[in-house]
């Protein structure tokens, strides 16, 4: 009997470690051999712990499991309310395209053959036969942009560190992912940590970098103990280090862990934070394509990015690029979460009107009242109200609607939200996180909080010195933190102005 | 301050120091080093990764002070982090937060008096998906309500 139980940190989170010795000894009692597969999620966290039993039909689905709910597996009652069918069937995972994720939650994490079974190492070996300037141009066909946020064309920024002249490049990997709402990155490192590696070693071929990090945060101590031994396997089996895969090309990559500073996730900052200086932004130019890590020429991309990479190559540029709306080609990993009664992992093209994910996919709040606001992309990201529900999910759509899509991730908030404390929230955030080395951001953050805090106590003057605060933040700020924490603000007091006008009156 | 930890000789921090000298920019991976053995970055360890990579003790000082995660004392035997971001907040992360300072009699980053628990805020462990979210040193705990809050309170013996 083959068990999968995740030892995703959602799965965990919510008790999938005391799930799996439950089941264990279940077994044992009945005299029966069990394997128990520790696999990555499915995305599906609101039925965590979801445990599958391999059967000849599929796989099939139970949760969310409690210790208690162990004998189910093995009774297998026919009416048992805990049984959801075959995992592939459910509704969540029939109405994704998941082309990025598709091994997620499927394979043993840690299994280098599984990995290869399941299409893994396809791309890798496909690139080997190409020439630096034919990868780039897959890349680019692709249409693949910055998963981080930014939206950059992937394959241009390639190509800008494949055409500089160096001693020495790097592919650099953002895993600093520090956005609330977000957790793509932490799913696949966690569960699918090949495809990262591999990714990383076609961008290494492609650019002519040997060597690769990924700058992982330090809250993630899940991922950086998969990552670790994903990288040791990999290196084991010659797909990373002075021959890889028996071409003669070398890539090798190192986890480097990063110290709770959120502004890391800034690439120029994150480049300090790597060499082992403070995480202060650097002024663009010159880019990191030119002069990143160590002066020389990097490439920095997020998790989602790189580990995108083989599946273009996997299944062609044209395959992938197929999918999507105008400019966003391919899929898009939404990452639903807060107040939400079915909260995960989403993969699917891009175009997806934002109400469609709320309410269909995710099925409205958790606490069962309206929807008042939503915000995308993480701390940085603009509070949509109910009137922005049928914006499709696209780089350019959101952002004229004045937000942005950021990482992706949505965070669902109920009607008991108070906007003008989540937008004091914002302002708090950036004041507590930025690195202090352009003004906007170090001072017009304190002052921010302090004007917030004045539109509370009823001063009627404070909002239109705030908006101006926040023209001055978004102009004049060297990176997003200070660049963006407008979004956030400005949203609220547009979207919400009862919030903001409530407690000037209950202050009168 | 804790006893339980070992106390930190200078050869043992050398030695920690000497271990990472072969990386690329040492200094993030020699702080956590030093502090996942001692439990912190005592200051006798100032002078000697200021000596062992060419640089000045302010810098070293500077690096050190820039990021949330070392710590100059030790934290007590146990570090509960509760999530303060939005996706939390959207969950009563805040309820939670202030119920949890307010029954311990702590501020953010406080210990108990008698040394077992810590307090710390973090933003963000990527469980928006099952928030309120915690850490208890390096266990994750998601859906945390007053009830499991109390619970892990208790386990770690505060």
């Amino acid at each position: 009997m083959k068990i999968y139980v995740p030892m995703d940190s959602a799965a965990k989170a919510l008790g999938a470690d005391a799930v799996a010795e439950a089941i264990r000894d279940e077994a044992e009692a009945r005299g029966i051999t069990a394997q128990i597969v520790r696999n990555g999620t499915r995305g599906m966290v609101w039925l965590e712990p979801l445990v599958e039993v391999e059967t000849p039909e599929g796989r099939m689905a139970w949760g969310p499991m409690t210790p208690a709910d162990a004998h189910r597996l093995f009774d297998a009652a026919e009416d048992d309310p805990k049984a959801l069918g075959l995992t592939e069937e459910l509704e969540w995972m029939r109405r994704q395209t998941r082309l990025t994720f598709a091994r997620c939650g499927v394979i043993d994490p840690l299994s280098l053959e599984e990995y290869e079974a399941h299409g893994g190492l396809k791309g890798l070996r496909r690139a080997l036969a190409m020439k630096g300037e034919e990868i780039v141009d897959e890349v680019k066909y692709s249409g693949l942009r910055g998963r981080g946020g930014a939206g950059f064309p992937t394959g241009i920024k390639w190509d800008t560190v494949r055409l500089a002249h160096a001693d020495r490049k790097y592919i650099v990997c953002n895993a600093d992912e520090g956005d609330s709402g977000t957790f793509a990155d932490r799913m696949i490192m966690e569960g699918d940590p090949f495809s990262l590696i591999e990714g990383m070693a076609i961008a290494g071929l492609a650019t002519g970098a040997t060597h690769g990090f990924v700058y992982l945060r330090s809250e993630y101590p899940d991922a950086i103990a998969v990552m670790n031994a994903a990288v040791k396997i990999a290196r084991d089996a010659g797909v990373l280090g002075g021959d890889v895969l028996g071409s003669g090309r070398a890539f090798d990559m190192e986890i480097r862990v990063g110290a709770g500073a959120y502004v890391c996730g800034e690439e120029t900052s994150l480049l300090n934070s790597l060499e082992g200086k403070r995480g202060v932004v650097r002024a663009k130019p010159p880019l990191p394509a030119l002069e990143g890590a160590f002066g020389k020429p990097t490439v920095v991309n997020n998790v989602i990015s790189l580990a995108t990479v083989p599946v273009i190559f996997e299944h062609g540029a044209q395959y992938y690029a197929d999918f999507g709306l105008g400019r966003s080609k391919g899929t898009i990993p939404v990452q639903i979460a807060g107040n939400v009664a079915r909260g995960g992992l989403f993969e699917t093209a891009f175009g997806m009107p934002l109400g469609e994910l709320v309410d269909d996919i995710a099925g409205g709040t958790a606490t069962g009242r309206p929807v008042k606001a939503v915000q995308i992309g993480g701390p940085l990201g603009a509070y949509f109200p109910r009137s922005k529900f049928d914006t499709p999910f696209g780089y350019e759509e959101f952002d004229g609607q004045g937000g942005l899509i950021g990482h992706a991730g949505l965070v669902v908030f109920d009607d008991s939200a108070d906007m003008l404390g989540m937008a004091r929230f914002a302002m708090e955030f950036c004041a507590v996180e930025s690195c202090g080395k352009c003004t906007p951001c170090r001072i017009g953050a304190v002052r921010g909080v302090e004007t917030i805090d004045r539109i509370a106590r009823g001063d009627a003057d404070a909002a239109g010195l705030l908006t101006d605060l926040c023209e001055t933040m978004k102009d004049g700020s060297l990176c997003a933190l200070g660049g963006f924490t407008p979004y956030p603000v400005m949203s609220a007091l547009t979207h919400f102005p009862d919030d903001f006008a409530t407690s000037k009156e209950a202050a009168e | 301050m804790r006893h339980d930890l070992p106390q930190p000789s200078v050869d043992d921090i050398q030695a920690l120091i000497d271990g990472q000298l072969h990386l690329e920019g040492p200094l993030l991976p020699i702080l956590h080093a030093i502090q996942e053995e001692f439990g912190h970055v005592p200051e006798a360890a100032i002078p000697l990764v200021a000596e062992s990579l060419n640089l000045t003790r302010a810098e070293v000082h500077g690096v050190m002070s820039f990021y949330h995660d070392f710590r100059e004392v030790p934290a007590g035997r146990h570090v509960v982090r509760i999530c303060r971001a939005e996706a939390c907040q959207s969950m009563g992360a805040n309820v939670l937060a202030e119920e949890t300072l307010a029954k311990l009699g702590l501020e953010w980053h406080g210990t108990t008096a008698n040394g077992a628990v810590t307090i710390e805020p973090v933003y963000c462990l990527g469980l928006c998906a099952c928030a309120p979210a915690a850490m208890v040193d390096g266990r994750v705990v998601g859906r945390v309500d007053a009830a499991k809050m109390d619970e892990i309170i208790a386990e770690a013996g505060a």
